[in-house]
């Protein structure tokens, strides 16, 4: 229950921010009462992650005023933020991918003696893990987690410094609908005992869901403060973008045609050693979009890093076109036109400390229209097709020359579908393409994955997105503890509930007559009898 | 009124500030020897003037600098292009003695009257047993995944050691009285000189190699590759640059270069094999490398800089002497790295 007290848990007033010539935050005013969730809301470049970060210690604003609690406050850096009770929960967790799930929670905590007590911190983190449920193994180390986990991890880290302010960067972009819910039960727990949970997101459905206020930022602006039952989705929409918003994509029949990828019996093994993809087997046709759902950390990810040949293969085999490639070099997969869009854009898909031109050159240097003499790279040619490249998808750039962590997340996975999508490939591999997209970003890129499957290409789609899965594809996939589920053929006749279930462990046959499961036979799938 | 020092993370270094941040180190370190100078009762003023006197104020102390410069510039090179795949060579050294004592055997065992022949003979030499010491520490990191920090450092001592087993024991010069060193070099394995100085032919290489670096990370399919990896390793692997070959491959090319400088040292000065002819050039690489934050030109600047202080450390032992002469003084100076 929202209680309004005599002074708000916090109140920013009047806040202003410029960075080099931009101005992100221009007089922002934001409210968090006790007991409330509070969703910001707006698009990529809104002004969201400045504000937040503002609050949250790690900017100090230009002007305004920040109060906590009727007192006023000065953030000098992140440590005076969670002292005053602020914790965060970063879209690009703040972790330490060496360290363990325990040692990060224990990182930076200030009562601890020069030793770590090991035992304890374990025990208090199974405390909150009861709690509010939600589980990680306090042991296993970080690098190893899934992102959905070590969201968790962040999670349960400011939940460990007894937070009263809680900030979430857009935190179900990574969870299914169940883990989701299960994350908003945590909310209300949180929030029922008098905290206060600023929520980002531009997820309007889900907004709509948790959101005691909302307030809407566009260019740096504040647009308006509202109750949540004073709106609809397609107003807050048009307040966030400025105009009338079509939610609907074009989504045009397609007939699949042949086979090209075509995986069998794939055994793949996670970084840990431990087989993560076991005994899978699907197949991606020509104009179609194959959906693979699942909760994250299933194997999705080794999965799609064997297809793209930047993982082993331990058995079994991967086609392209008929063509054998379990064996062969990254660059061979490349070769036979397997593009693939990583779900990490900044530390797998892209070099971010290198500029656009070399960024567009990383997975195509080695093209004879790029290199010259053989050992020579011609730069020249690239950075004509970065021009173009640039201009065909929109990515906003200070210039060709400039690194490419100067880009937003949007543009920065704009640049990367420039390069992967560029060159006609038989297979589009893209795992979470959206993820962390505002609406407009993320309507081009669905646009352009069902662009690619109109012109001929296999698109294999993955995401913790149900939503984005059901309203994609044209065949689904359902991966658990890496083993196929099940293929929905038809999903405009599939239910969210069914989804969760084979989601969560059941095979498709558990609950419907015939059914297509990865070992027997293939392509002969039939849709659930509803 | 009270104040307080607050620290806020820049989002941005000025260029001007990055360009003054190595002055400004250079300025606090040789304020710091200063220091140490006075409490020995010398006049630093002085001390620094004699210094930088000697190393500048005449052809000779110039043609000196330019002397010390040239094993600077090409191991500078040799660790830099190790440095931009985030691999760390600190095996120069090693790979110095390797190249002089390949070199040393090539006088010994494949002698020639031609100086083209035999000068090309010993750079082969010296390239081939540089490179070799380098790949040793890139086949294990490749392989095994085994910490070429470690690995080179330690193929260091192996390498000198190696040198001074020849030199003490079976190619000692029988004539040399009893000195530990191997019979002077004939003419035909001797660089050339210049203008009367003892800047030698190695010069040219230095230079080249300078340009190759440069030609090499900007405009080569290979260069992009370990400019890849090192920003970026995770990247790159999915960009089909494969780690281990790049690996191998870089230590080589990296130790093969730094062998060529303990060739152009033991060929263009001493004429013949001696130990401790390297008074750690592998080392003060490292620390040139990195004051030219891995720029192929500011490895030349920094180079010409360290040989200041080595010529006008020399000049002013001679000079000035202190008490107790001890070059750490002015090793303090040049060992000083900026912020990195």
């Amino acid at each position: 229950m929202v209680s309004i007290g005599p002074v708000p848990l916090v109140s920013m007033r009047g806040i202003d921010k410029a960075f080099v010539g931009v101005k992100a935050n221009s007089d922002v005013d934001l409210d968090l009462e006790r007991g409330e969730v509070h969703t910001l809301l707006g698009e990529n470049g809104a002004g969201k992650s400045t504000l937040m970060n503002i609050l949250s210690g790690l900017y100090t604003a230009d002007s305004g005023v920040i109060v906590i609690n009727g007192e006023p406050r000065v953030f000098r850096s992140p440590r005076d933020a969670i002292r005053a009770g602020i914790g965060m929960v970063h879209q690009h967790f703040m972790l330490v991918p060496t360290l363990s799930v325990w040692e990060n929670v224990a990182l930076g905590l200030e009562d601890q003696p020069f030793l770590l007590d090991k035992g304890r911190v374990i025990e208090r983190v199974g405390d909150i893990q009861k709690r509010y449920g939600i589980h990680v193994d306090p042991l296993a180390p970080v690098w190893q987690l899934s992102i959905g986990e070590q969201q968790r991890v962040a999670i349960i880290k400011t939940l460990y410094r007894s937070a009263d302010i809680l900030i979430l960067d857009e935190p179900t972009s990574v969870l299914t609908p169940q883990e989701a819910r299960a994350l908003f039960r945590t909310i209300r727990q949180i929030t029922a005992e008098g905290h206060g949970v600023i929520f980002i997101s531009h997820k309007l459905d889900e907004v709509m869901d948790i959101s005691d206020r909302i307030t809407v930022l566009r260019k740096g602006k504040k647009v308006a403060t509202v109750n949540v039952k004073d709106v609809t989705k397609e107003s807050l929409a048009e307040m966030m973008v400025g105009r009338r918003v079509v939610f609907q994509i074009g989504k045009t029949l397609q007939n699949p045609g042949r086979v090209v990828l075509e995986a069998r019996e794939l055994v793949v093994r996670g970084d840990r050693g431990r087989v993560r993809v076991d005994r899978f087997s699907l197949d991606v046709r020509q104009r179609e979009i194959l959906g693979l759902a699942g909760v994250s950390g299933n194997g999705q990810e080794e999965l799609c890093d064997a297809l793209a040949g930047i993982r082993k293969t331990e058995k079994g085999s991967i086609r392209v076109d008929g063509y054998e490639l379990v064996g062969k070099s990254t660059r061979e997969f490349q070769k036979r036109g397997i593009s693939y869009i990583p779900a990490d854009r900044i530390g797998t898909g892209l070099v971010t400390g290198m500029n656009l031109r070399e960024n567009i050159a990383l997975r195509k240097y080695w093209r004879k229209e790029f290199t010259r003499f053989r050992f020579f790279i011609h730069w020249e040619n690239i950075a004509g097709r970065t021009g173009q490249l640039v201009e065909r998808y929109s990515v906003v750039n200070p210039g060709l020359g400039f690194p490419a962590k100067m880009l937003s997340g949007g543009n920065l996975q704009k640049l990367m579908l420039a390069r992967e999508l560029s060159d006609d490939p038989r297979v589009v591999i893209a795992v979470q393409p959206t993820w962390g997209l505002d609406v407009s970003a993320t309507l081009f890129v669905r646009e352009t994955l069902l662009e690619q499957r109109d012109k001929g290409a296999g698109v294999l789609l993955v995401s913790d997105d149900l939503e984005e899965i059901l309203s994609l594809s044209d065949r689904i996939a359902v991966i658990h503890n890496g083993r196929l589920m099940g293929i929905v053929e038809d999903p405009d006749r599939v239910t969210e509930e069914q989804m969760g279930l084979m989601m969560a462990g059941t095979r498709l046959k558990e609950f419907s007559n015939p059914v297509g499961e990865g070992s027997e036979g293939h392509g002969k799938e039939v849709s659930p009898s509803l | 009124m009270r104040y307080r020092i607050v620290l806020r993370r820049r989002f941005k270094t000025g260029a001007f500030f990055e360009g003054i941040l190595p002055v400004i180190s250079i300025f606090a370190a040789l304020l710091f020897s200063g220091g140490a100078l006075l409490l020995f009762g010398v006049s630093p003023l002085a001390a620094y003037r004699a210094m930088f006197r000697g190393a500048l104020g005449s052809g000779y102390g110039l043609s000196e600098v330019i002397v010390k410069a040239i094993p600077l510039v090409i191991s500078g090179v040799a660790v830099a292009l190790a440095f931009r795949m985030k691999v760390w060579n600190i095996g120069a050294e090693g790979q110095i003695y390797l190249g002089a004592l390949a070199s040393a055997a090539a006088v010994r065992f494949l002698p020639s009257d031609s100086r083209v022949v035999m000068l090309l003979t010993m750079t082969v030499a010296a390239i081939i047993a540089g490179g070799a010491w380098g790949y040793v520490a890139g086949f294990l990191k490749s392989r095994w995944n085994v910490n070429e920090v470690i690995t080179t450092l330690m193929l260091n001592y192996v390498g000198i050691h190696l040198a001074d087993y020849f030199i003490y024991g079976p190619w000692r010069d029988p004539s040399s009285l009893g000195f530990p060193m191997t019979p002077p070099f004939p003419p035909s394995a001797r660089l050339p000189l210049f203008f009367g100085t003892r800047v030698h032919l190695g010069i040219l290489a230095a230079v080249l190699l300078v340009l190759l670096f440069r030609l090499v990370i900007r405009w080569t399919r290979w260069g992009f590759e370990i400019r890849a990896i090192g920003d970026n390793p995770r990247a790159a692997e999915y960009a089909g640059i494969s780690y281990g070959r790049n690996v191998v491959l870089l230590m080589f090319i990296s130790g093969a270069i730094a062998g060529l400088a303990g060739m152009t040292e033991i060929a263009g000065l001493q004429g013949r094999l001696q130990p401790g002819f390297s008074p750690g050039y592998g080392y003060t690489a490292i620390i040139v490398a990195w004051l030219a934050r891995l720029n192929p030109w500011g490895i030349m600047m920094v180079s010409f800089f360290m040989g200041v202080l080595l010529v006008g450390g020399d000049t002013i032992q001679v000079i000035n002497p202190l008490r107790h002469p001890r070059r750490d003084t002015y090793r303090e100076i040049r060992g000083t790295e900026p912020g990195a």
